[in-house]
């Protein structure tokens, strides 16, 4: 747990010494004001955004006749595997006037309404369709069943999503900064990198804290609302789906517009940069070492964030409690934190208290436990809390030692969680950037931090590459988790 | 000898007295139905017995062993016991012949107690299977081998058959005891369902708001129950008001003797409705047939006496033609068992607790 806290530490100790008045000075300006609006505007517009086009997506894929929907299903999946940056920079290279809020609206929107459409997707596959017959029976039309029933089903689904992305959006870096958006993160590293602004960097990120703590807390009291009771009965039919009728080739039609914008943009850009070949001749070493490097260290991070993980999400799912709630919002904290703060943080944690991981990439690993753990924790806590904890008491009951019980009946019963949330880690580590750009060992090369560089002296060209690599690697992972999400499941004979 | 011995036992969810001083013994070698409505604390005990609950006060005995009383709480896995969950529990992840060696040592799963335990329950031959190529009804087997297996001192059950079809449900708990008592094992099983209390065990505890109200032979306890409450609780119940005079009770129905002393004076009588009998003869009281329950083996008539009493009768399909409205004649077969008058008839309502029954 302590790994969450040591940015929190690093920010509360450093706020300490810049003193009170240098503070309120940095603080009570029209620019932070205006930072603020701006950040949570575009949360607030790329969450929307994302919701209805994620629980539409969802929708149309799992309870429709759509043709072809199991294709449309891992499409509309697969940007998860595209960076911010990287779909930015296609976006850029392709049309280069494309800067500001709405363009960076788009592109963020595009990348990350996965993260609605796939718990959405489950828990509409998972939804017990007696309570849609029931609502039917009792005179509510097609729509008043799916706003009164089906949405409340989801409803938890759709939050947690939600929630992701509107922490993602307030600590995306990549993507604002190629599109000059002016936010929170922008700003902090501008003043980083620019000014040496310390004290600057450091208000702005607190504030940046300050909005992730408004939105966990307003999460949490509209959860308590949303409490859920499953049947116990295991064998439920599948949901009977829906005909669309005539509107059928509109709803493909749009699915296949957001495809394009999606994926198709990103691909048409890159191959193209990739067809007019590298700038530099004999990168192809160079591509590899950096891919193999990006490997390395984001098994490393994986690893380590799934060995916390375990313990927090086996207790978030036996033990609720205030103190379980607390810790896992703590590591909620951690996963809104800007990478750039995270990175800032260990590097000082790495000089002042751990000097022998300073400079290797167990502490880059490190960085993307604490960015990345509530990914983890989740996919932990939602697998034991499927598995019943009677399992366990009955396991005990047999002569059988807590360990055992752990190694015999938890673990085994957990383990596509662990896997969830390995790939999950993984792929975010992959696709991470700020942290790896500061934390990396000198010398070492990631394929993000490559492409970070060679588009900053604007060689697209160079870039190109690494980009492709880096998308085709963060598709294995992305593949994992839609055949996981019960998408591509075959129907079931009722 | 593997007894279960329960003294003074409280559990308390924070204001609620799950369990208000339970005293118990559970005699080795047999069944013992924990009895008792929803949120009587049935499940609270068998939860005590099983340590996945702490208590507040008193002490368990297993094999003459403290396991929970005073400071000492023994954890689940030294307590020898095995617990049958009503959703069967098996552990998805493992085949039949896995789930019922989990509780054994590597050279028990070699002697060939699983293919024993297996065959006990009537499984044999399935061993290969995974839990969700099972049945409901199979499945349960196998949670009652899995904890036969390893051989405890108790088998707890907790309500095991009440998530499967009537049809199997006579059959399955049938077996289930023959597969105990074939094995002999000490078992407590715990249910709301009279019926499968008063037929399984050899011995039935009736739970009442986290008190033992009554603990005897299941026929006792049907046919002398302590109060009127467990009278009605057991089964249907005739309660008629009456005066004792000399032995014999003066009712509705007649002159009707009672079992036991009883002095004389106002009382309440109890008559189970298969004691009503309904005749063509002149000798009894003439009712009029309100209600005609048909149950296929047999019927609830409900009929009203002159004054005004309504009963019940139960009767073998064919005994009497029965017609709605009719008038038949009735009389008590065998003696009844009078209550003081005194306390109130209906059962108050139980005191909820936290944990359903």
């Amino acid at each position: 747990m302590a790994v969450a806290l040591i940015p929190l530490a690093y920010l509360g100790v450093r706020t300490v010494e810049a003193g009170g008045d240098r503070i309120a000075a940095e603080l009570w300006t029209e620019r932070v004001g205006l930072l603020a609006l701006r950040s949570l505007g575009l949360a607030g517009v790329v969450t929307v955004a994302c919701v209805l086009l994620g629980v539409g997506t969802a929708f149309l894929v799992t309870r429709t006749d759509l043709p072809g929907r199991r294709l449309f299903a891992v499409l509309a999946a697969l940007p998860l595997a595209v960076p911010t940056y990287i779909a930015a920079f296609a976006w850029v290279s392709t049309a280069p006037r494309l800067a500001g809020f709405w363009p960076a609206a788009l592109v963020l929107t595009l990348c990350s309404y996965p993260y609605v459409l796939l718990p959405v997707a489950a828990a509409l596959r998972g939804a017990d369709p007696a309570q849609e017959e029931v609502s039917r029976s009792l005179g509510r039309g097609g729509w008043r069943t799916f706003t009164a029933v089906t949405l409340r089903q989801i409803r938890p689904a759709t939050a947690a999503g939600a929630l992701l992305v509107a922490l993602y959006v307030l600590s995306d870096f990549g993507a604002v900064s190629i599109l000059r958006a002016e936010t929170f993160t922008r700003a902090i590293f501008v003043a980083l990198e620019l000014g040496f602004d310390r004290t600057g960097a450091l208000v702005l990120s607190s504030v940046l804290v300050a909005l992730t703590v408004l939105l966990l807390t307003g999460e949490t009291a509209t959860r308590r609302r949303g409490a859920q009771y499953a049947g116990l009965s295991g064998a439920r039919r599948p949901v009977p789906r829906l005909s669309l009728g005539a509107a059928r080739w509109p709803a493909v039609s749009a699915l296949v517009a957001v495809a394009v914008l999606a994926l198709g943009v990103p691909a048409v850009s890159l191959g193209r940069r990739l067809a007019a070949g590298t700038s530099r001749p004999g990168a192809l070493p160079e591509v590899l070492a950096a891919a193999g490097n990006s490997l390395t260290v984001s098994l490393a991070g994986a690893a380590l964030t799934m060995v916390l993980a375990l313990p927090l999400g086996l207790l978030a799912a036996r033990a609720p409690g205030p103190l379980t709630t607390a810790l896992d919002r703590l590591a909620y904290l951690g996963h809104a934190l800007p990478g750039v703060v995270v990175g800032l943080s260990l590097i000082f944690f790495g000089i002042n208290v751990a000097y022998p991981l300073y400079q290797t990439r167990w502490l880059l690993a490190l960085a993307y436990a604490t960015l990345f753990l509530p990914l983890a924790v989740g996919a932990v806590a939602s697998a034991a809390a499927q598995s019943s904890a009677r399992l366990e008491e009955v396991a005990r009951s047999l002569g059988r030692g807590p360990w055992t019980v752990l190694r015999t009946v938890t673990l085994p019963l957990i383990l596509p969680g662990i896997g969830a949330g390995a790939a999950l880690v993984f792929l975010t580590g992959m696709k991470e950037l700020p942290a790896t750009l500061l934390l990396r060992p000198t010398g070492t090369d990631t394929l993000a931090t490559e492409l970070w560089t060679s588009t900053a002296v604007g060689a697209y060209a160079a870039a190109a590459p690494y980009a492709v690599l880096l998308v085709v690697i963060s598709a294995l992972p992305t593949w994992l988790l839609v055949a996981r999400s019960g998408l591509l499941d075959k129907e079931k004979r009722s | 000898m593997s007894e279960v011995v329960v003294n003074g036992l409280i559990k308390r969810y924070g204001q609620v007295n799950a369990l208000a001083g339970v005293d118990l013994r559970v005699p080795s070698g047999q069944l013992t139905a924990v009895l008792g409505p929803s949120g009587c604390g049935k499940t609270t005990l068998l939860r005590c017995l099983a340590g996945f609950e702490r208590l507040d006060a008193g002490e368990i005995r297993i094999d003459g062993v403290l396991v929970a009383g005073g400071r000492r709480h023994l954890p689940t896995h030294r307590r020898n016991i095995a617990v049958v969950p009503q959703e069967g529990a098996l552990f998805p992840h493992l085949s039949v012949t896995d789930n019922i060696g989990y509780g054994l040592d590597r050279a028990a799963r070699r002697s060939g107690r699983i293919e024993e335990v297996l065959a006990l329950v009537g499984l044999a031959g399935l061993g290969a299977r995974m839990p969700h190529q099972l049945s409901g009804g199979q499945q349960q087997r196998v949670a009652v081998a899995r904890a036969l297996a390893p051989r405890p001192s108790v088998v707890l059950l907790d309500e095991p058959f009440s998530a499967l079809d009537a049809s199997l449900r006579a059959g399955l708990r049938h077996d289930v005891r023959e597969a105990l008592r074939a094995d002999g094992a000490t078992g407590v099983i715990v249910t709301h369902d009279q019926g499968e209390a008063l037929s399984v065990a050899d011995q039935v505890v009736v739970l009442r708001a986290g008190r033992v109200v009554q603990a005897a032979a299941p026929a006792s306890v049907y046919r002398e129950p302590v109060n009127l409450w467990v009278a009605e609780f057991v089964g249907d119940a005739v309660l008629l008001p009456a005066v004792v005079e000399q032995g014999t009770a003066r009712t509705a129905l007649g002159l009707v003797p009672l079992t036991g002393a009883v002095p004389d004076g106002s009382v309440t009588v109890l008559v189970r409705p298969e004691q009503v009998r309904l005749t063509t003869g002149t000798e009894g009281v003439t009712a009029t047939v309100l209600r005609h329950d048909f149950h296929g083996h047999d019927a609830l008539v409900g009929l009203g006496l002159p004054d005004g009493t309504h009963i019940t009768a139960r009767i073998l399909d064919g005994d009497a033609a029965v017609v709605l409205g009719g008038e038949v004649t009735v009389r008590v077969q065998g003696a009844a068992r009078a209550f003081p008058t005194d306390p109130p008839v209906r059962p108050p309502a139980p005191t909820p607790a936290r944990l359903a029954g």
